[in-house]
Parts: structure tokens; C-alpha cells; sequence
């Protein structure tokens, strides 16, 4: 699997009086073409800046101070503004979490994917109404030369996030970036468009970067996944190894607090504590205060990385065994 | 649609009738302008005759239900010092005021949109600053020294432009205009300039504000992540997005402007209605003065149905029906 996609120990920070903290702290990720890498974690663990940071679109006070980002071999920190904005919208496409307000209110469907479409290339008009329509029509939605004249608000939130998506499509993208698209939308909604998003990638061959913290998503959607807890990859590896056989304390924990793993009836698990805090980061392995398998050393030592067949993490005492609940199968 | 221009015009219909009544009696209370009339010499019976060839005689109700009767078939009354109708002696004024208006708004918009934007959009530069800074001192100085202030320095230190009159003007599509003489210009601008002042200032903070705020928005990241060039982000995304306060800050301001720039036409000795107005009320004219503020709640009204008319073409969520809201 050739790399598309290369982030080596990104580091991106925001600036505050007191000093820079650390929103993303040494992220390795690759994603192969036509790969579906799900990058799953809690809120404030920096899932959302890792996206934000490879298409470099980090705002003051942000910035990325480290790492690389090889996409397809040239390195997206060295690139120029201009060259950014050639690449986004045509080699890397996004889809934001909240689909009533990635939209201009103030202008048509229309217009806001014919801009997507001349930012990149020239095109004739009758051109640019065809591949909108196409576009429209390959997320599902119904009479698309009708609704390219209408407004946002005149669509439900599934509808907008399908048009989204279709702009994310329109100019065929080798990557995309998509963070918690289907948060805001209810389970029907979202399984629709997660089938559609599979079949997709599929058809094309976009490799996609899917940021969500469900994982019932990763085990439907991801080939690999990619644990994030506290701007630090804890795991990763191939979907079904991690979901299967996890080896940080942090991604058992996870996993155990899924609804999938518990008989009705039954108390959901819940990790102890909140993340930590982006300025009180404990020592050592950032998960210790919260861990139930701490030992000395994790207080001291950042864990080094540790490989086990495709399965790559980062803990002191890591678990060894299947030790979730017996056998059940994730949703 | 239909529904929707009904309802507002009921509305307009109860709002003059309400404006007409406290008018009328405030000014019958503000003082007798009969022996402001009467030349000193005259006799107590050329005295009685004038209080009763201008109805000051009736009490004060049937007055108000006289005028109301006459406003109904168009007369507002006539005019006790010109003698002369008094809606045709407004209007005669409109041109110059007009003029001084509609210039100093297209200044103030030509100015304040690019250097708003600037600001908004960069906010922690050094420039940005300095319009900022700018602004509050544009906006706390007051009209009448700010005006005078001019005179003092482009009339009187320098010596380059008038301090006072319309200057020469000619007859454009039948009414007295200063803008197409030089001589003319020359008088507007100064006029123009301290009308401008405040409301560039109101919509440069306005623009900035909304400015700064719609680069935080996600559509606006969303079409940076779609590589949409800054310079069509900035036009038309951001731009469209802030018109619609401005509209409305525009719309009541041109209202005003056309009503009250009084002060700027006193410093400037502008012959427009502002000048009428405060002329007016020293001669205590009273059909000048209600008629006058009659015209003035229509214009509102009228400005008003078109902001919403605007805010309907700006804002596709924005839709004209009828009904209570």
C-alpha cells in the first residue's frame, strides 16, 4: 500500500499568555489511497486540529511548530498559500461536524458548488450544472436541478450534509477529510450516509480520513483506526485487531463503554476522571491518572512505541489478553 | 405578498394618525404665534381679523379636525409667515437637501466598506487600529464643531473651499441642483464632509464587526477548505453576509439625514428643509412644522417597507407575509 498521505510527528500548538499548549503532540498517521483511517478519541483530545492541521487551515492562535505532512510525497508545511489553496477543495476535500453552518445561508446550493468547481478548474457552465447535478444525485438527493436553486435553509440537516458531502466529491479528491459529519444527524441519517461514504470510497478510490469519537462508526466504516488521547496517537493499527484485541488500557476502556458490549439492563462502563485538561497534562503517559492498569514507571517514562504485528501503541503495562467482554461482536 | 403590503399599510395609516395628534398639540403648546404676526403697529382689530383668517379663534380640537380633514384631500395648510402652501414650500426645499444627502451616504459607503472590511478582517494591525481609533473620534465629536471646525480650516486657514450657500446651481430635469457647476461642488463638499463623517464611522464599525465575526464562522472555513480564492471569500461570502445590518443602519440614517442634517444646514447655511425646520419652529409657523413632521413619518415608512423589501433580497431566509409576528 503505497502512502498518501504521511504525518510525521505533527505538532501543532496554541498560543496563550501563559504559553503554547499542545492541542496535537507528535501525531504519526498514514493513510494508503482508497483507505478508510478513522481517528477516534474524546472530546478535546485533538482529533479535530489533526484534521485542521494536515490541510494546514490552523488560525492564530494555532500553529503547527513540528512534524511533516507528506501528501504524496511533497510536504504540506513547506507549501505556499496558493498551492494550499489549489490543493483544498480539489486534492483534499473536507466535511465539517456541523452541517447548518458549513452552508452559506445567503447563497444557493448552486452557486456554492459552482465555486467549488472554478476555484480548481475552468469550466463551461452547462459543464459545471451537469457535475453539480451528478454530484447531487450520487449522495441521494432527490430532483437535484431543483435544489440547485434553493437555499440551505430550505434542506433538513441530512440533506445539508449530503450536499457537503457532494461538494467534497465534485472534483474528485484523492483525500477526505471528514470530521464527525454525522454527529449532528440522527442514526437513520447517518447509517444512510455512512453506506453511501463506504461505497464511495470504494467506487473512487478516495482514501478518507472519517474524525469521529462513535465507535460503532469505526467498526462499520474504518479499515484502520487510529486512537487519539490527549494530542497523542495511543494506538493504532488495523480496525478489526484494535477492535478485537485492543492493547492500551485507554482503547479497552473505550471500547467497554460502547452500548454494543453490554446485555440489556446491564451499567455501561465509564472510564474514571475527565481528559485531561490541554495546560495539565499529568507526566509521563498522559492516561495515568485515569488508568486502572498505572504502574511506577508510567509517571516517570513517556511510554515508547510498540509494535505488535500491524497493532502499533504506546503504554507501559498494555493488556494482554482479550479482555472484553467475552466475545461479543461489536455493533 | 399582497397580505403582507396591506398589513403594512394599515400600519402606516395608524402610525401618521398617531403622529399627527401629538404634533399638533405639542406644537399649539409651545406659544402663540400670533404676536409673532402682528407687525407692531397694527390695530387690535387688524389683530383679531388675523387670528381669525388663520383659525387661531377655534378651540384647539376643531383646529386639530380641520387640519385632519384638509390633510385628507392633500392640503397640509399654508404656511403663516410665506403664505404660500406648505407642502409645496417643503418639497421646494427637498432638492438641496437631496443632494447634500444622497452625496454624503455614497461617500460614506464608497469609504466605509473597504476600510471596514480591512479593519474586520485584520484585526490586530496596525492600520486596523488606527481606523478603529478613528472611529471614536469621529463619532464623539459633535455635528455643529466638527462643521465649524471645517469652515475654520479649509475656508478660513486655507482658503479653498466656500463656508456658505449652495453656490451656483442649474436646472436638472426641472429642479435647482448643485452638482453639475463647479462653483457648486465646491460648495457641497464641506456640507457633504461633516454629514458623512458620522455615518462612515457607524458603518466602518459596523462592516468590522460583522467582518470579524463572519471569518469565525464555519462557512467561512468551509470555503477555505473548498480553496476558494480570499479575494471572492471576502466579496462574496463575507460581504453579503454583513450587508444586511448595514442595510438597515443605511435606511434609517438616509431618513434621518433627509429630515434632521438641521445643524449641518445652519453651520453650512445649506437652503435645504433641515434649515426650514429650525427656521420654523423660532417663527413658531405652525403648519410648517406639522406638515413637515408629517412628511417626515412618511418618509420613514417609506424607507422602512424598503429595508424590508432589501432585507428580503439579501437574506433568502427572510420571507414578506402577512400576519401578527
Amino acid at each position: 500500500m503505497t502512502g498518501l498521505l504521511d504525518v510525521r510527528g505533527l505538532r501543532t500548538v496554541f498560543h496563550a499568555p501563559e504559553g503554547a499548549w499542545a492541542a496535537v503532540d507528535g501525531v504519526d498517521l498514514t493513510i494508503g489511497r482508497g483507505e478508510v483511517l478513522c481517528l477516534v478519541g474524546e472530546s478535546g483530545s485533538g482529533k479535530s486540529v489533526t484534521g485542521f492541521s494536515i490541510v494546514r487551515l490552523i488560525d492564530p492562535p494555532g500553529e503547527i511548530v513540528e512534524g511533516e505532512i507528506l501528501f504524496d510525497g511533497a510536504d504540506l508545511r513547506r507549501a505556499s498559500q496558493e498551492d494550499l489553496r489549489a490543493l483544498r477543495g480539489n486534492r483534499i476535500a473536507m466535511v465539517f461536524q456541523d452541517p447548518l453552518s458549513t452552508l452559506n445561508p445567503v447563497l444557493t446550493i448552486g452557486e456554492q458548488m459552482a465555486e467549488a468547481i472554478t476555484a480548481h478548474r475552468s469550466c463551461s457552465k452547462a459543464q459545471i450544472t451537469e457535475e453539480s447535478v451528478r454530484a447531487l444525485a450520487r449522495v441521494g438527493i432527490p430532483s437535484p436541478e431543483v435544489r440547485l436553486r434553493q437555499y440551505p435553509h430550505e434542506f433538513s440537516g441530512g440533506m445539508r450534509q449530503r450536499v457537503a458531502i457532494a461538494i467534497a466529491l465534485l472534483n474528485s479528491p484523492d483525500l477526505i477529510i471528514a470530521d464527525e459529519p454525522t454527529t449532528a444527524l440522527d442514526v437513520t441519517i447517518q447509517s444512510q450516509i455512512l453506506y453511501e461514504v463506504q461505497k464511495l470510497a470504494r467506487e473512487t478510490g478516495t482514501a478518507i480520513l472519517w474524525i469521529t469519537h462513535d465507535l460503532a462508526i469505526v467498526a462499520e466504516l474504518a479499515d484502520r483506526v487510529a486512537v487519539m488521547y490527549a494530542g497523542q496517537i495511543v494506538e493504532s493499527g488495523p480496525a478489526d485487531d484494535v477492535l478485537d484485541r485492543p492493547r492500551h488500557p485507554y482503547t479497552l476502556g473505550l471500547l467497554k463503554s460502547s452500548t454494543g458490549t453490554v446485555q440489556p439492563g446491564e451499567r455501561l462502563h465509564q472510564i474514571d476522571g475527565n481528559a485531561p485538561r490541554i495546560d495539565a497534562r499529568p507526566s509521563g503517559c498522559p492516561f495515568r491518572t485515569r488508568c486502572d492498569r498505572v504502574v511506577a514507571v508510567c509517571a516517570e517514562v513517556y511510554p515508547a512505541r510498540q509494535q505488535a504485528g500491524e497493532q502499533i501503541f504506546r503504554c507501559h503495562n498494555p493488556v494482554t489478553s482479550a479482555s472484553v467482554t467475552s466475545g461479543e461482536d461489536l455493533p | 405578498m399582497t397580505a403582507y403590503f396591506l398589513q403594512r399599510l394599515i400600519q402606516s395609516i395608524a402610525v401618521l394618525l398617531a403622529v399627527s395628534v401629538v404634533v399638533f398639540f405639542a406644537v399649539y403648546g409651545i406659544g402663540d404665534p400670533i404676536e409673532l404676526l402682528v407687525p407692531p403697529q397694527a390695530s387690535a382689530a387688524e389683530r383679531l381679523a388675523l387670528i381669525k383668517r388663520l383659525g387661531l379663534d377655534q378651540p384647539v380640537w376643531h383646529q386639530y379636525f380641520t387640519f385632519l380633514g384638509n390633510a385628507l384631500s392633500g392640503n397640509l395648510g399654508t404656511s403663516f409667515v410665506h403664505g404660500v402652501p406648505v407642502v409645496s414650500l417643503i418639497l421646494g426645499r427637498l432638492p438641496a437637501t437631496l443632494e447634500l444627502v444622497l452625496l454624503s451616504m455614497i461617500t460614506a459607503a464608497v469609504v466605509s466598506v473597504p476600510l471596514g472590511l480591512y479593519a474586520g478582517l485584520n484585526p490586530d494591525s496596525r492600520p486596523a487600529r488606527f481606523i478603529m481609533a478613528g472611529t471614536v473620534i469621529g463619532f464623539s465629536l459633535p455635528s455643529f464643531w466638527k462643521g465649524m471646525m471645517l469652515v475654520l480650516l479649509f475656508s478660513v486657514w486655507l482658503g479653498w473651499l466656500p463656508t456658505a450657500g449652495r453656490g451656483e446651481t442649474v436646472a436638472f430635469l426641472g429642479l435647482q441642483t448643485s452638482l453639475f457647476t463647479w462653483d457648486g461642488l465646491e460648495h457641497l463638499i464641506l456640507p457633504t464632509l461633516n454629514l458623512a463623517i458620522p455615518n462612515t464611522v457607524l458603518m466602518v464599525r459596523l462592516i468590522a464587526a460583522g467582518a470579524s465575526e463572519a471569518t469565525t464562522q464555519d462557512y467561512v472555513k468551509f470555503a477555505r477548505a473548498k480553496g476558494i480564492p480570499r479575494r471572492r471569500i471576502v466579496n462574496r461570502h463575507i460581504l453579503r453576509n454583513i450587508l444586511i445590518p448595514v442595510v438597515t443602519v443605511v435606511g434609517i440614517e438616509f431618513g434621518s439625514l433627509v429630515a434632521f442634517s438641521t445643524i449641518t444646514e445652519t453651520v453650512f447655511s445649506w437652503p435645504g428643509m433641515g434649515k426650514l425646520l429650525i427656521d420654523s419652529i423660532y417663527q413658531l409657523d405652525r403648519p410648517v412644522v406639522v406638515a413637515y413632521v408629517m412628511l417626515t413619518t412618511l418618509l420613514f415608512v417609506g424607507v422602512n417597507l424598503i429595508v424590508d423589501v432589501l432585507y428580503a433580497a439579501l437574506d433568502p431566509r427572510v420571507k414578506l407575509s402577512g400576519g401578527m409576528t
